[in-house]
């Protein structure tokens, strides 16, 4: 007999998941291209990239949900393929969407799910309690999931994914669509868990969230790995400080982009009414850059000397920002063809 | 033997959960049990006033069709609520835990049985106030309730497979009724078989619902005399028949559903 308690004994620092080359295609589009990933036990990492990467059909796959065309993979000392009943038994799954239900309550929702773990009756409630009272959910706990906040709903999915202690999670898109606040609740929560030893695979889109989150970064984008590390690194990758500049005027950018560009090292990025330049050279760059704008007689608004955040990341690796969907910038490419 | 445990076991938290939904959501069952209180009185009033059978009452000869008839359309309620449900998150949640493949739809089809006692309830408590009787006495009549139900039970794994092919509820509603309506309606529900043309007459003899409709005539004691007796083995036998029927529909309509239902969601 398995139990859900014990998972097989391991040393420290072992592989939880392996996955080697998945490819996952949809008729023509191809949602995961041969994507390899390995996740150290004890540790997070951050699974990151646009909407339509690839991301969730990973998770997907490293859950059971769906099978790969090609390609393998272990989680938790179980194939995802020949043994997914095992599997499932140790990992807990978090989606994009709360996958708690609307007409029970949130103790119901436990309750359920620790039966369908086959605890047992008492256990299952004693946990289903426990649960609600480390994610605050007590006062909550006999009312109507419909009748709950978005937070409150992802607070509860996230609990139902722990009714069995599982050593590894599986965390998509935990934080998309929330509220500052209520995401800012689910980082400690999830802190609090990685703390407590449990491995983690989360995926994101928000690069603060995996920048907050994970010990390492696995950047993907069109369903392939295009660049590993820890959020340092990734950094590294891309070079030294930025200057930012926002401008009391639009009618500056073209102007200011100019000047900065004689001190960048790099390429610029402009965002409505701010320019963002890669220099080397620090706080003396920045006195002379800023000397040169006063020159010009551009107004600022606001300006700072910052390290690279994972939008540069992003930017500097694919050429275009992580929040835009691919379709949109392929169309604002074809656009900008028509122009020239 | 161990899956089958399981089966059940995962299949009734999964029906504890849809009969709470029940109790939450108390319009749906409101709405399902209204349409055989309107079966009854409609087909009571308008058919049973007008239709004479000599030394007998059509009115009664129509109950036992009206059962066979309301419960079988309202098995389009298992598919419909499995439709429903394959749309919600919690589907993704049932799917990644070690639960048992068949609860899903196991706990449905279980949970369903609730409308229906509860419609032939109703059903029965209005054809006692139009003048229906029962005249076998009530062991027998409690043999053909039964019998009812076995059989609804057994088209709720027909709708379940339905519910789970199609992608939504307008959709099972629609296609189910392209099964239910020929169904229904060529069979010995209204009219005694026996009236029928023939290609028709031998349909609705072989036709379980003229069988299960045939029963329960016999058990409610609602034929009127000097009835032919029926000449097709099927109306000879109709408790034997529905039975077989019974076992042949989930039989082969429980597998398949259950397979529609671990690949539904493994291609999106």
């Amino acid at each position: 007999m398995t139990s859900l308690r014990t998972s097989p004994p391991r040393e420290a620092g072992d592989t939880v998941i392996e996955a080697t080359g998945l490819v996952k295609r949809y008729g023509d589009v191809v949602a995961l291209d041969g994507l390899d990933l390995t996740v150290t036990e004890g540790t997070v990492v951050g699974l990151l990239g646009p909407n339509g990467a690839g991301k969730t059909t990973a998770v997907s796959i490293l859950t059971t949900l769906i099978e790969p065309d090609a390609g393998t993979a272990r989680v938790a000392g179980a194939d995802v393929l020949g043994e997914a009943a095992e599997v499932r038994r140790r990992i807990g799954l978090s989606g994009q969407y709360a996958a708690v239900d609307e007409h029970l309550t949130g103790f119901e929702n436990l309750d359920m799910i620790g039966r369908l773990y086959r605890l047992g009756r008492r256990t299952a409630r004693a946990r289903a309690h426990e649960l609600l009272e480390r994610f605050d959910l007590t006062d909550a706990a006999d009312r109507p999931v419909n009748t709950y906040s978005g937070g409150m709903r992802r607070r509860l999915d996230l609990a139902g994914s722990l009714v069995a202690r599982p050593p590894v999670l599986f965390l998509d898109e935990p934080t998309t669509g929330l509220d500052p606040r209520s995401r800012s609740e689910l980082w400690s929560v999830i802190r609090d868990l990685v703390s407590r030893g449990t491995t983690l695979l989360l995926t994101t889109q928000y690069l603060e969230e995996a920048d907050q989150l994970a010990d390492d970064i696995v950047v993907i984008d069109h369903g392939r790995e295009i660049a590993h590390g820890t959020a340092d690194e990734l950094k590294t990758m891309v070079g030294g400080e930025r200057i930012h500049v926002a401008l009391q005027s639009e009618d500056d950018v073209a102007e200011a982009g100019r000047v900065l560009g004689r001190f960048a090292v790099g390429e610029l990025r402009v965002e409505n009414r701010s320019v963002t330049a890669p220099i080397s050279g620090g706080a003396q760059t920045l006195t002379e850059a800023l000397r040169a704008l006063d020159t010009e007689g551009i107004k600022l608004l606001d300006v700072g000397l910052r390290r690279p955040t994972l939008d540069d990341v992003f930017l500097s690796l694919t050429g275009r920002m992580a929040e835009q969907a691919p379709e949109t910038d392929e169309r604002s490419e074809r656009v900008l063809e028509g122009v020239s | 033997m161990r899956n089958l445990r399981y089966a059940f076991a995962d299949g009734a938290v999964i029906a504890k959960r849809n009969v709470i939904k029940i109790r939450r959501v108390p319009e749906i069952l409101v709405s399902v049990l209204i349409s055989p209180l309107m079966f009854v009185l409609l087909f009571a009033y308008v058919f049973g006033g007008s239709i004479d059978i000599p030394g007998g009452s059509y009115r009664e000869f129509l109950i036992g069709g009206t059962f066979a008839l309301t419960l079988t359309f309202g098995a389009t309620f298992t598919g419909a609520g499995l439709a429903d449900d394959m749309q919600k998150g919690i589907i993704d949640r049932f799917r990644s835990l070690p639960m048992s493949r068949a609860a899903v739809v196991f706990g449905r089809t279980a949970s369903d049985v609730i409308y229906n006692v509860l419609s032939l309830v109703i059903m029965a408590g209005a054809g006692l106030a139009v003048g229906w009787r029962i005249h076998n006495g009530i062991g027998d009549a409690l043999l053909g309730f039964g019998l009812l139900l076995l059989f609804a039970y057994a088209i709720s794994w027909i709708m379940a497979y339905i519910g789970l092919l199609v992608p939504s509820v307008e959709v099972v509603n629609n296609a189910s009724f392209m099964v239910i309506f020929p169904l229904t309606f060529v069979a010995n529900t209204f009219v005694p078989s026996d009236n029928l043309p023939t290609v028709l007459r031998t349909f609705a003899e072989w036709n379980p619902v003229s069988a299960v409709t045939q029963a329960a005539r016999e058990l409610f004691g609602n034929l009127p005399p000097g009835t032919p007796e029926p000449t097709a083995w099927s109306l000879q036998n109709p408790a034997l028949y529905t039975l077989i029927w019974v076992g042949i529909i989930i039989a082969v309509f429980a597998p398949l559903a259950v397979r529609r239902y671990e690949r539904s969601r493994a291609k999106s």
